[in-house]
């Protein structure tokens, strides 16, 4: 399994605040990884530092195999990286981003929103840009709105077109952050559902998610991260099901506090229950 | 003792006054052309990463906002002649300070149009890979734009108002016309009457279709253009 993504001894800091602590992380090609923690506890942070959104203060980024930026050697000698926006714009464009609020282009259609950085930026043609936004549309089953406008689109909707949008660059990996924190609740089973077939597909994922249920049936990987360290990382079995660490412990308390039996629903038109393992 | 109104002398005239409203629409047409350009550039300056373009658009805009027009536009006409060694007309006059006036109101509007769209349409920009001049040209811009058509609706109207400043400097516009048919004439009352109806009778549909166009994009919650 090749790598496709590797952190080595991030750190981000705010002023006197740290919040990233020296992340080792490597992400291999089409593995799922979740990370999962408290707010606050530097996920989505983590998740900005992979594609540069926020600039890690120490650390190396391997993307595929090469670093990114410069080493230089600061005043006193130590060595520290150097980030030119030229280089991160490309290297943008080999990763990409899912946001929590969709960030939707509001003045474009839906296939111009995913046609307009494969045609501006990779340089494909209109007919090409076009054959492609389809097929991704496809991929996330929302084919027949690619005429219409984000704000006549369902947040679901909408974060699906987002999720297309990313894909359509045809990245080596995938970053979701909260993908679903600012859905309505009956609409986030259908993005759940559409991230789960990309990860069946083999793409790459880093995913920030509370949804610990999709984290356990999806994930070949959690990382459970706690005040800007690594505390726990294993298998879905070994960090959500047997957690060894006390934090870990309390934190999937708290998450799972109360729990109710499957509801018992007549089988939709396809099975999209996430099924157990 | 009524006044007797008497207008039979502005048909004889028409043509001269006519020939004025030409030279006040010409002006008015440049200059806003000129100053939303200028304004475009220094809006993006006001709002650019770089401190020292961020800079240079705040001198412009606070000292042109703090002087007043009229002085503006007496300082370019005896001032443009000495500094290019050009003789200036007082064409030239008008639609520079005319233009740098527009310009330093219309960069405002376009900062605060720019600053109304929310960091997450920047960053999804900047996320697929597009660097800052790309990310304004295809996602900020077009939408700020669409926040500002009512704004630079009203500033067209300033403008067209602002025109008659240079009758002072002796430009043939509608309201340097009119005053020389007056004191030729003798008939101040009714010359001036006239010219607040051409004003008005140009302007009105102007501010109405501002008000409709406020209107239009408030409802499109400044998203969707189209349904």
């Amino acid at each position: 399994m090749s790598e496709v993504l590797r952190l080595e001894g991030l750190t981000k800091s705010y002023g006197r605040t740290t919040v990233l602590k020296g992340i080792d992380l490597t992400v291999h090609r089409g593995e799922t990884v979740c990370l999962i923690g408290a707010s606050g506890s530097g996920k989505s942070t983590l998740l900005r530092c992979v594609n540069f959104l926020g600039y890690p203060t120490g650390g190396r980024v391997y993307l595929e195999g090469k670093l990114v930026g410069q080493e230089v050697a600061d005043r006193s000698g130590a060595k520290t990286m150097r980030y030119r926006e030229s280089e991160l714009c490309a290297v943008r464009t080999h990763v990409g981003m899912v946001f929590q609020q969709f960030n939707l282009f509001p003045h474009m259609t839906v296939e111009e929103n995913v046609m307009i950085a494969p045609i501006k930026i990779r340089g494909l043609s209109r007919e090409d840009a076009r054959k492609r936004a389809e097929l991704h549309l496809q991929r996330v089953g929302i084919p027949e709105k690619a005429k219409a406008y984000p704000g006549q689109l369902s947040g679901g909707q909408q974060q699906r077109v987002a999720i297309a949008r990313a894909l359509a660059m045809e990245p080596a990996i995938m970053l979701f952050d909260e993908a679903t924190s600012a859905l309505d609740p009956e609409l986030v089973g259908e993005v759940l559902l559409a991230m789960r077939k990309l990860a069946q597909e083999g793409t790459t994922m880093l995913v920030v998610t509370h949804e610990l249920g999709f984290a356990y049936n999806v994930a070949q990987r959690i990382v459970y991260l706690h005040e800007g360290t690594i505390h726990e990382e294993g298998t879905p079995e070994q960090v959500l099901v047997n957690p060894q660490k006390p934090r870990t412990q309390e934190f999937l308390r708290g998450v799972t506090t109360f729990r109710m039996p499957e509801p018992k629903l007549a089988p939709a038109e396809q099975s999209n229950r996430g099924e157990e393992r | 003792m009524a006044y007797i109104w008497n207008f039979h002398f502005l048909i004889q005239l028409g043509p001269l006054l006519l020939a004025g409203l030409v030279n006040t629409i010409k002006l008015w047409a440049v200059a806003l052309s000129c100053g939303l350009a200028i304004g475009l550039v220094m809006g993006i300056f006001r709002t650019a990463p770089s401190a020292i373009l961020r800079g240079i658009g705040a001198v412009y805009v606070e000292s042109i906002r703090n002087t007043p027009g009229l002085v503006l536009l007496i300082w370019f006409f005896y001032a443009l002649p000495i500094l290019t060694g050009v003789q200036s007309s007082a064409w030239l006059a008008a639609v520079v300070s005319l233009s740098l006036y527009t310009g330093a109101y219309s960069a405002e509007i376009y900062r605060a149009g720019i600053a109304s769209i929310e960091v997450g349409q920047w960053e999804a920009a900047r996320a697929l890979g597009f660097g800052y001049g790309n990310q304004m040209r295809y996602v900020v811009l077009p939408q700020a734009l669409m926040r500002m058509i009512p704004a630079f609706g009203n500033r067209a109207i300033e403008l067209a108002k602002a025109t008659t400043l240079a009758s002072t400097i002796a430009f043939g516009e509608l309201l340097y016309t009119a005053k020389t048919i007056a004191e030729d004439q003798m008939r101040p009352l009714e010359t001036y009457t006239v010219v607040t109806l051409i004003f008005t009778a140009i302007l009105l549909p102007v501010s109405y279709a501002c008000v409709w166009l406020e209107r239009r994009v408030a409802n499109s919650n400044g998203g969707t253009p189209r349904e």
